[in-house]
């Protein structure tokens, strides 16, 4: 099974983030950037299908930032190929992302597409439903436990609802599928074999333009406000319950 | 690494058919005897392919004299031994599979007393660093790991929050970029020493002391990265060099004469690492305590205050049996008026190792599962067995390690740890407001 993983860089949350003046978008000053985790699973899933069946493993990434070490990194986990998409400075809305990613896969041939069920800068999780689209591929998303058919025609994958509910899906393949956990931690890349990659292997690239947004129009960015506060009463245990007491009044909670 | 011959060697097998002793016949299947055998009957495969390794090549030196299993520390916890090893080794046993090869925290106690000079402390690292190609490593170093790749520090922190720690230090705390002059003294702060919350009072006080010592020094603050000499013990040699080369960038910016480090982990690498990856320069490597034994003439005068208190010390590994240095802290213990020094049985170079060097820091969940406490537990209680109420150190990992330590052994109130630099700041009357 010949499997294409797309993955996205977004902001490190080890950083403290600060919107830039403008009020639509992050400081990209003290921005460091990391694989999306969702991503991240998507490709440690790819890896144990190619493990179990067979195959090969192509990632497509993004061309923002730091994705050549991403991409490296993805080599040296055991992915085939590493697909460059485009070049871009700066943050991409799924919109732009999905067609991008539509574009460089268009004269690509794959069994099965995977992506991240959605993002943390990007909560919309349409990356991959506006691929398939783009494509004309079928599309399940929120998935766990790829399982292909004996047959290599189709795919079933679960969907976990609340109250400890499971569906099961038939997909027939080629189709995209949005990835929410792979089934093992994703794995480790060593340094070394990342470093070794990058003096040896070479990342291909798919010369797409990359627009930065193309669906969603971002408005203002701003921390969460806060809409109250606690009140912390002080004090020995009558003045507690004075306080306690007016305050239960104030709010027409006690007896007249 | 398969044996290419069973255990038992079929062929050598003695067992009499008919045994009539005195009329009695005897015969029967337990009277077989195995004729001994030599070790050439087993496949040298897997001694070879770890002899091979660069670092590995001591293993086959061992003699099974078994002169480290008393003082291996791990031995004392559960039944790891450098001896059973050499002999898992010998048996086929490549180790990569095998949970001993991560327990070795690299303490060096076994080589101390090997007439072999068999080195675990280069033999576990080169085995673990093909278990870490391989991608078989514990999920907590991995993490571990990760962190230090992305953010230079264990614990995942910003990067450029490193300095943080210096706003509550109550004295104006010099970052070299922003200095722009060459300074006397350039501290080395270390990834507990600047994020770990108890591990930062240790930070603070050192800023004060140098503070009041008029000090010429300067950190590098957000540039700092993790020395990483545990991170290459554990056997991610990658990793290692990629933080050597951020490191040894950042120092080579700046004028400095004296690198002054707070880690004995770091004192270790940019003292016998980092050269050989073109670190070094016309500046001298010292640990906190050989630095202020040093200025111990200005530094004693400062020491007013009384510390009434019985402590012991605990040597690190890192500073005593690996790089030779028992006196320094030792010196200044004694120069702080009022401390009685009551020493462990295991001290100087029998010091007890704490369990974190190596990688142990990273690995707590393995090493609770295959031994029967922690090493810091152990050393606690021989502490405390002493009578002294407060462990003094002066490694940025034992603050928490062994006050961990200290409840989970039901020690609550029976002994305090701290780091040397925060009892001479409170001879110095340099500890909490009194400072700021």
């Amino acid at each position: 099974m010949n499997i294409a993983v797309l993955i996205r860089q977004v902001p490190d949350l080890a950083e403290e983030l600060e919107v830039a003046d403008g009020g639509t978008e992050l400081d990209r000053e003290y921005l460091t950037w990391v694989v999306n985790e969702f991503d991240d699973h998507a490709l440690e899933e790819a890896l144990q299908l190619k493990d179990s069946t067979g195959g090969t493993v192509t990632v497509l990434g993004l061309g923002t930032d730091d994705i050549d070490e991403a991409l490296f990194t993805a080599l040296a986990k055991g992915a085939d190929r590493a697909v460059k998409v485009g070049a871009v400075d700066g943050p991409v809305d799924s919109h732009g992302a999905a067609a991008a990613f539509a574009e460089a896969l268009q004269n690509e041939s794959f069994d099965l597409i995977l992506t991240g069920v959605q993002a943390i800068n990007d909560v919309d999780g349409q990356v991959g439903p506006l691929v398939a689209v783009r494509l004309g591929l079928p599309h399940v998303s929120v998935v766990t436990h790829i399982a292909p058919a004996d047959d290599g025609t189709t795919v079933t994958v679960n969907q976990e609802y609340a109250g400890g509910v499971l569906a099961e899906f038939q997909v027939t393949l080629p189709a995209v599928l949005g990835v929410q956990a792979a089934r093992a931690v994703p794995r480790y890349a060593p340094v070394s074999r990342v470093r070794q990659l990058m003096k040896t292997a070479t990342l291909e690239s798919a010369a797409v333009d990359v627009a930065a947004a193309g669906g969603l129009a971002i408005l203002r960015m701003s921390p969460p406000e806060g809409s109250g506060h606690a009140e912390m009463i002080e004090g020995d245990a009558d003045a507690v319950v004075e306080r306690l007491a007016g305050i239960l009044g104030d709010r027409g909670l006690l007896p007249g | 690494m398969s044996r290419d011959r069973g255990l038992a060697k079929v062929d050598g097998v003695i067992e009499k058919e008919d045994v009539v002793i005195e009329g009695v016949d005897i015969s029967g299947s337990w009277n077989r005897m195995l004729e001994p055998r030599v070790l050439s009957d087993y496949s040298t495969d897997t001694m070879d392919w770890i002899t091979g390794l660069e670092g590995g090549e001591s293993l086959r030196w061992c003699y099974q004299c078994a002169k480290c299993v008393p003082v291996c520390p791990v031995e004392h916890v559960g039944s790891y031994g450098p001896r059973k090893i050499v002999r898992k080794v010998q048996l086929g046993n490549n180790l990569l599979e095998d949970p001993d090869l991560w327990l070795c925290t690299s303490c060096a106690a076994c080589l101390r007393v090997c007439p072999k000079a068999v080195d675990m402390t280069r033999i576990m690292p080169a085995v673990r660093e093909q278990a870490v190609l391989e991608g078989a490593i514990p999920q907590e170093l991995a993490a571990a790991f990760e962190n230090l790749q992305r953010q230079g520090n264990p614990m995942g922190e910003a990067a450029r929050k490193r300095p943080d720690w210096t706003k509550d230090a109550g004295v104006e705390v010099p970052i070299i970029g922003k200095l722009k002059r060459p300074v006397d003294v350039l501290w080395y702060v270390s990834d507990y020493t600047s994020y770990h919350p108890r591990g930062k009072d240790a930070a603070r006080a050192m800023a004060r002391v140098l503070t009041a010592l008029e000090v010429d020094y300067a950190i590098l603050g957000g540039e700092e990265r993790s020395d990483g000499d545990s991170v290459r013990l554990a056997g991610e040699t990658g990793l290692f060099e990629m933080l050597a080369e951020k490191n040894i960038k950042a120092l080579g910016k700046y004028e400095f004469n004296q690198l002054v480090v707070m880690d004995p982990h770091a004192y270790n690498a940019f003292k016998n690492h980092y050269p050989a990856l073109g670190g070094g320069g016309d500046y001298e490597v010292l640990h906190y305590t050989q630095y202020l034994a040093r200025h111990l003439d200005r530094l004693a005068p400062l020491l007013e205050t009384p510390v009434e208190i019985n402590l012991t010390y605990h040597d690190p590994c890192y500073l005593g049996r690996h790089n030779g240095e028992y006196e320094a802290p030792r010196r200044l213990l004694e120069a702080i008026p009022g401390v009685t020094l009551t020493e462990m049985p295991h001290y100087k170079a029998t010091g007890f190792c704490c369990g974190g060097g190596g990688g142990g820091m990273w690995l707590d969940g393995l090493v609770a599962e295959h031994t029967s406490e922690r090493l810091s537990e152990r050393r606690v209680r021989e502490a405390v067995a002493t009578g002294a109420t407060t462990l003094a150190v002066c490694c940025p990992y034992e603050p928490s390690r062994f006050e961990d330590a200290v409840k989970s052994t039901d020690n609550d109130g029976n002994l305090d740890v701290a780091d040397i630099i925060e009892l001479i700041a409170r001879s110095m009357r340099l500890e909490g407001e009194a400072a700021a």
